[in-house]
């Protein structure tokens, strides 16, 4: 089978300022893959280069296509839905507007159905539909970020940090809404993440990034059990 | 007490034509955050564009709706052909494209149809209505440009190309990522402006008499609207412009006298530069240094 993703001596940076140095990873259809790393090895780049809203080069292919010569918004419109740091969500917009935003290529009659469904898993966001999206509270926010990616109906989902600034509590809630949105909606997930213990659980695969390369790679559980992830990453 | 009233609504007229170029000015630096220093040229160019059609034989609404619909196709042209190249370009690169455009549609207004003063045809005639209160041309001119925002503020608000017209404006980057094309957005929102500054041009041609600087105060009361309300809110620039109407035909009447009015704007600028730089309806932006 054809993986969802697979990148290839992926390369990236910030003008003359090189980031990643010919990094290979690969997403299983409906699989979920972590992206670990310290701060500036070059993780949110990645998910940048994969949807285009840095310059790469390498090869990037999504069931087979070529997607590394697309525009962001093609990359966007051939189902791949970047939640980026920061959330980007459209905080002067209302929540009801950037939910309208997320399924902007879509057919109305499946927005509806799908906005049903993301309301099944944040109901929260149904009570704030006419709220200004910037004064939602931090879980809210990412809650939002979340559905509008979802919004897309993507085969493939780039979450960067959903777990930033977030309280425990609500991180529980947002991972385990993600378990079920890969086994319900099918969606694969490329998820770059700090808490390396939370992210080692939710996924099959990771990727240790270190300095823009790929330094370990494998099963999840290979990884966990790997003695400098968990000297590193995992703290014990 | 009747002279003060026609004063006020008189104001009102003019201020439509000052709301709609204000409006025009802050839908490009929305997009742009810059000030769109041809945006009163451009309007000149669309009037003498409906100037041309009616000459040519074309009835009035006719040529006004051709000059709108060849105003949206330029406008649109504008940011293809000459700002999309200077997407990342310095300000200072935008400025000047800004004033080359200023100039170059300047001179060409009079290459085509040379620099005399013309008489430009209102639809409205210039009966005096409700006991002279207020003129027809006035009441027109007010009727015109009230339904044009009415249309704008509609599409703005309730269509889907408007709302993402919003988005490109609030946040170019995240609205690429939900798949929305940016260029063509930009582009529509040149065009757009550019036909609200025709009707604006062809609304104010009458009053003011056709010839290739005549938008050169227009814009600047416009501006004065625009930094009155708010240069970042629509609604405020739409407000702005109407208050610096009332403010310039008031002013102008009892105040400082008619040779004095654009020193009102000016004026205007001024204060609000110095009392409440955001604008009456704008939100101040505090940024870390």
């Amino acid at each position: 089978m054809t993986p969802l993703l697979v990148v290839r001596n992926l390369r990236a940076g910030y003008g003359a300022t090189a980031v990643l140095h010919g990094i290979d990873l690969a997403v299983a259809e409906a699989g979920i893959t972590a992206l670990l790393g310290a701060n500036g090895a070059g993780k949110t780049t990645t998910l940048r280069a994969i949807s285009g809203t840095v310059h790469r080069r390498g090869e990037i292919r999504l069931t087979g296509e070529r997607i590394d010569g697309c525009r962001t918004e093609d990359v966007a419109r051939r189902g791949v839905a970047h939640v980026p740091d920061g959330r980007g969500t459209f905080r002067e917009l209302t929540v009801d507007e950037n939910l309208r935003l997320g399924a902007y290529t879509r057919p109305a009659a499946d927005a509806a159905e799908d906005r049903a469904r993301v309301f099944g898993w944040f109901p929260v966001l149904r009570s704030r539909l006419r709220q200004q999206a910037g004064t939602l509270s931090g879980g809210e926010q990412q809650m939002l970020a979340i559905a509008r990616a979802l919004l897309l109906r993507p085969r493939l989902l780039l979450l960067d940090e959903p777990s930033f600034g977030l309280a425990p509590i609500v991180v529980g809630e947002i991972f385990a809404i993600m378990r079920d949105i890969r086994r319900v909606a099918g969606v694969g997930i490329l998820l770059v993440e700090q808490n390396a213990a939370l992210a080692l659980d939710l996924a099959d695969q990771a990727c240790l990034l270190e300095t823009g390369r790929i330094v370990v790679a494998g099963p999840a559980d290979v990884l966990r059990a790997d003695t400098t992830v968990r000297r590193s990453y995992l703290g014990y | 007490m009747l002279g003060f009233w026609h004063q006020i609504l008189a104001g009102v007229a003019t201020g439509g034509i000052y709301a709609s170029l204000a409006l025009a000015l802050v839908m490009i630096h929305q997009a742009t955050h810059h000030i769109n220093f041809a945006q009163g040229e451009m309007a000149t160019f669309s009037a003498y564009l409906a100037y041309a059609l009616m000459v040519s034989g074309v009835p009035y609404w006719g040529a006004f709706g051709i000059t709108v619909v060849l105003s949206f196709a330029l406008g649109a042209l504008i940011e293809r052909v000459l700002l999309r190249p200077l997407a990342h370009a310095p300000d200072l690169t935008l400025i000047g494209v800004f004033i080359g455009l200023l100039l170059i549609l300047n001179a060409l207004c009079g290459w085509i149809w040379d620099f005399t003063i013309k008489p430009f045809p209102s639809p409205f005639g210039s009966r005096p209505l409700l006991g002279g209160l207020v003129s027809s041309a006035e009441l027109g001119t007010i009727a015109v440009t009230f339904v044009m925002l009415l249309l704008i503020w509609a599409f703005f608000r309730f269509t889907k190309l408007g709302l993402a017209m919003r988005a490109v404006a609030h946040n170019p980057e995240s609205s690429r990522l939900v798949g929305i094309r940016v260029g063509a957005m930009l582009a529509l929102g040149w065009g757009l402006a550019a036909a609200v500054g025709a009707v604006a041009g062809m609304m104010i041609a009458p009053v003011v008499f056709l010839d290739p600087n005549m938008m050169s105060g227009i814009l600047l009361y416009a501006f004065a609207g625009a930094l009155l309300g708010g240069l970042d809110n629509p609604f405020g620039a739409v407000l702005g412009g109407f208050l610096v109407g009332v403010i310039e035909n008031v002013g102008g009447a009892y105040l400082v006298g008619t040779e004095l009015k654009l020193s009102l704007a000016l004026a205007v600028i001024a204060f609000v530069l110095m009392l409440k730089p955001s604008g009456l309806l704008g939100r101040a932006v505090a940024s870390r240094v």
